[in-house]
């Protein structure tokens, strides 16, 4: 402990000023939700016109309680500051359950505050500069960021100051506060991190040298040669029917990026779908005008937005004000070359030390040389005030950069730590139950809330990712190299929270009659991913939820013996050029759903009868009632749901 | 549980206050601030300072001419007669202002204010710090250990500070202006309570350098709960009345004049299998990262 210290006070010497806080929230804001609130109890604002406002300043109904909200807090860019956490932690255990929930999308939730505490909520926020303003509701929600934006050796350049200089033209703005519906903008970094394909906007950095009009997301030189801009995609989006979005065009340069947002923007409002709520994000717009006219619209809506807005409302996107000016250790000329963040301890087995083994599946090296990015895994998104206390410490310890960010696989991202200070950093999380193995691996399952708190659940999808986390690392399968880039997400309904449609294996709650028993179940999809080439997982089959351990586990052991008779027959000789006893189960799962198959599974229908077998439940309910529950309760299964407000 | 980001220059910057004391009659409000103590015991004012830690926590260091009555020796003798002797023997007259410690955010030592409070000693104050808090603001601290000559004590039971499992099931059926606030956390408060009971959580009536926030934060919160001025509260919480002890001297703070303990608390009133609230439909217990 005293050694870390020291350490702890030599990086602080060098890290640099802390990064100025953009002050996102409002205190009048907060004593508006408190006087709201009390006039919508004594019944003089019509229960409409209280959803409406109270979703506009981020609190949805809690599950079945709707005198209990779930306060969202957004995290512009998924990036968050000691102090922050710090308030978060004091807030959760003053009104609400002692633990906060990281989203998906980069949100923070804190779940059962009673309406009425929900304004000391939104007051302690603006302390530090967060907001919950537009966190729900039909306007932009938070915009993402890829929290490698900036330490990524693959990336144009940092999007992170785009991001947040987004954020802060559309918050508020008049033109996002009656939108159709929701409104979802998500950047990344490069072409394999973020979730640019399923977000109405989703931009990807990309660099252009004016010379050879030839387009990189890499980076080559940034010198002054080349200019900054984006790839654009339109009209993606999880939920009920998903959508991957369109290029919109090869590259729109960083000049005209709030231009081809406000026309997005602006369209969607004037043309999208006010009456049917099932059909009315902008995904379903694009799909039914046809993306081509939709594509032609925007560009045209484009120009005229060029042609009306004013030079002052123009500088009201100032990407330099969100850039971290501070002295940052600069990335080395040989990281730039390398394409992928590389592992760390490549050789590792279930009896390495811990933090070999953590080392291995929870840090990578950044563009920064000699500094790295380390991840906190958490259980579905959940931590407790005390470990956010100890997040908050070692932020300031081990962060030269002095915040971290949070991941839409519910984890939290700890950058700029230096190679030096990671077994320090290591001691210090595992005193607070924080150093859990498996983050960048297929054991850091997501889930989303489900029936612990959102009112349109059918399952308990947030407890069964912890179960499949716990059981994950029991087995040791976080250090299976060959499953590290296969992900397992679940939502506890078809709305897609959970983002199952993006993942390797993915799950949805839903509830079947089986032998004569209502049943909590899953439908599995297979084959999704996210980035810039991402694509919808298939749907496959129904698994009770509590066979859904086995059977995800089952398919790595079908998965194993078909690349283990592909490697006896390459051996052999016969085996055609084919690299299969060299694939990773996440391509060996796409390889099927193509019908690709060269075992002794050729295709899903072939999986399908490999698995019959394990996703059966015992014959008589009564003989095995637990088989045919949810996780989390000891009775009788029954779908309850009640208004969604979507927790999407 | 909560950390102190004030330092020693605060606590000696409050020493200005000092002069104020009077020397007489002094009334203690509810809380009383370290300055305040720290002057009273400086100046040889008849305070009696009441560690209500455990004794061999009293016996390594304490705030300096405190005595020790730990919290279980306060329960051992639950009855208004045997707690007055405790009184006597500490040296406590009717006449003597009393601050009360402990190390647990407040609520052991809201637990013992209130029985002082019931059997008639009016002039008792919770110290606004726990002694850990005390400590790390570098304030002074001692080992001697202190008797005092036995002093005489009237009984003068406060009962409209006190309730029993059958006064609070009459309110609940039939004073729809009575209300019961179950001091618990979220979690067991959703898992089950008192029928019509409210939660406030001790967790909330707190503040992180302080037993409890002031009363100007403590007003607003409980007025965006909607709660009337002149309400009559009845607190209590898991077991014996410490959470709820805390949450009864934040709504005295708040100044609610009408409020009441339920010291035997939803241990009791479930043992005497008494109805329950539940709440089923949720599983908010797979939240909790613990
Ligand atoms: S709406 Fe469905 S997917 Fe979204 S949080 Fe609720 S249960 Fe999960």
């Amino acid at each position: 402990m005293k050694k870390s210290r020291v350490a702890a006070s030599a990086v602080r010497s060098k890290s640099a000023a802390p990064k100025p806080n953009p002050r996102w929230g409002r205190e009048e804001e907060t004593e508006i939700f408190a006087k709201n609130v009390r006039l919508f109890r004594q019944g003089k604002i019509s229960d409409d016109d209280f959803r409406r406002f109270r979703l506009q300043h981020g609190a949805y109904g809690s599950r079945l309680r709707m005198d209990y909200s779930m306060v969202r807090i957004k995290v512009p860019g998924g990036e968050i500051t000691p102090e922050q956490l710090e308030k978060i932690a004091s807030l959760s255990e003053a009104f609400s359950i002692g633990s906060a929930h990281v989203s998906t999308r980069q949100n923070i939730q804190l779940h059962w505050v009673q309406l009425e505490d929900v304004s000391e909520v939104m007051r302690g926020l603006v302390e530090v500069g967060l907001t919950t303003r537009e966190a729900c509701g039909n306007t932009v929600r938070n915009v993402m960021c890829s929290h490698f934006a900036g330490v990524c050796p693959s990336e144009a350049f940092d999007a992170t100051p785009y991001a947040k200089a987004i954020a802060r033209f559309l918050l508020r703005n008049p033109m996002c506060q009656n939108l159709p519906r929701k409104f979802k903008i998500n950047f990344s970094c490069c072409d394999s991190h973020g979730l640019v394909r399923v977000a109405d906007i989703g931009l990807v950095p990309t660099v252009k040298k004016p010379s050879s009009s030839s387009y990189t997301t890499t980076t080559t030189e940034t010198s002054d040669e080349t200019s900054r801009g984006f790839k654009i995609y339109l009209g993606g989006g999880l939920g009920a029917a998903s959508f991957i979005g369109h290029l919109l065009e090869d590259f729109t340069p960083e000049d005209r990026l709030l231009a081809t947002c406000m026309a997005t923007i602006r369209l969607f409002d004037r043309h999208g779908n006010r009456e049917n709520m099932a059909r009315n994000r902008m995904r379903y717009l694009v799909h039914e005008m046809g993306w081509e006219r939709f594509q032609k619209m925007v560009l045209k809506e484009r120009s005229i937005v060029e042609m009306t807005t004013s030079y002052s409302t123009e500088q009201l996107f100032d990407v330099k004000s969100h850039e971290d000016t501070r002295q940052l250790p600069k990335a080395s000329g040989r990281m730039t070359t390398m394409t992928k963040l590389p592992m760390l301890n490549v050789k590792v087995t279930k009896d390495s030390l811990g933090f070999e083994r953590w080392l291995h599946t929870n840090a990578v090296q950044q563009k920064q040389e000699g500094y790295f990015t380390a991840f906190i895994t958490l259980g579905a998104g959940d931590i407790t005030a005390s470990q956010l206390r100890v997040l908050a410490s070692a932020i300031r310890d081990y962060s030269a950069e002095g915040v971290a960010r949070n991941t839409p696989q519910q984890n939290f991202a700890l950058r700029y730590v230096r190679e030096t200070d990671l077994p320090n950093l290591y001691e210090k999380l595992a005193s607070a139950g924080l150093a859990n193995p498996g983050a960048l691996t297929i054991a850091s399952a997501v889930g989303c809330s489900g029936t612990t708190s959102c009112n349109l659940a059918i399952t308990n999808s947030h407890r069964l990712a912890k179960e499949v986390q716990r059981k994950f690392l029991e087995l040791g399968l976080d250090i299976d190299d060959s499953l590290r880039d296969a992900t397992i997400k679940i939502s506890g309904c078809p709305n897609s929270c959970g983002q199952h449609e993006i993942a390797t294996i993915g799950f949805f709650g839903g509830a079947t009659r089986m032998n004569n028993t209502m049943t909590p179940t899953y439908t599995m999809l297979f084959g999704g991913s996210a980035g810039e080439a991402g694509e919808l997982g298939k749907a496959v089959m129904r698994v009770p939820a509590k066979r859904v351990i086995d059977t995800t586990l089952k398919i790595i052991e079908l998965y194993k013996n078909e690349r283990a008779a592909a490697a006896v027959a390459a051996a052999g000789g016969g085996g055609g050029d084919e690299d299969h006893h060299h694939e990773t189960l996440h391509q060996w799962i796409i390889r099927l759903i193509k019908g690709q198959g060269s075992g002794s599974i050729k295709n899903l229908e072939g999986m399908k009868a490999a698995l019959a077998q394990v996703i059966q439940l015992p014959s008589s309910p009564q003989q095995d009632p637990d088989a045919y529950r949810d996780y989390g309760s000891d009775s009788n299964f029954t779908a309850k749901t009640a208004r969604g407000e979507c927790a999407a | 549980m909560r950390s102190l980001t004030t330092t020693t220059t605060a606590a000696t910057a409050r020493k200005k206050k000092e002069a104020k004391v009077p020397d007489e009659d002094f009334k203690l409000p509810i809380v009383c601030d370290a300055d305040t103590l720290r002057s009273l015991i400086r100046r040889k004012k008849s305070v009696r300072v009441v560690d209500v830690r455990k004794a061999e926590d009293y016996q390594r260091e304490h705030i300096p001419t405190a005595v020790s009555l730990p919290l279980a020796r306060v329960l051992e003798n639950d009855q208004p007669e045997k707690i007055v002797t405790l009184l006597e023997e500490l040296g406590i007259s009717d006449s003597t202002p009393v601050v009360v410690y402990d190390d647990t955010f407040g609520a052991l030592a809201a637990r013992v204010a209130w029985t002082f409070q019931y059997v008639g000693h009016d002039n008792t104050a919770l110290l606004e710090m726990t002694f850990k808090q005390w400590k790390e603001l570098g304030l002074e601290t001692e080992k001697q250990q202190h008797t005092f000559s036995r002093a005489r004590h009237l009984l003068n039971i406060k009962k409209e500070i006190y309730v029993d499992a059958s006064y609070v099931e009459a309110a609940a059926k039939s004073k729809p202006s009575t209300l019961l606030v179950d001091s618990r956390e979220r979690l067991n408060y959703l898992t089950e309570h008192i029928p019509g009971a409210r939660n406030i959580p001790y967790t909330m009536v707190g503040s992180e350098d302080s037993i409890l926030r002031n009363a100007e934060e403590l007003k607003r919160l409980i007025e965006n709960r909607g709660i009337a001025n002149d309400a009559e509260i009845i607190t209590y919480c898991g077991s014996v009345g410490t959470l709820s002890g805390l949450t009864y001297y934040a709504l005295k703070l708040a100044g609610f004049k009408n409020v009441k303990l339920y010291p035997k608390s939803f241990k009791e009133w479930k043992a005497l299998g008494k109805p329950k609230e539940e709440f089923k439909e949720a599983t908010y217990w797979d939240l909790s990262a613990e």
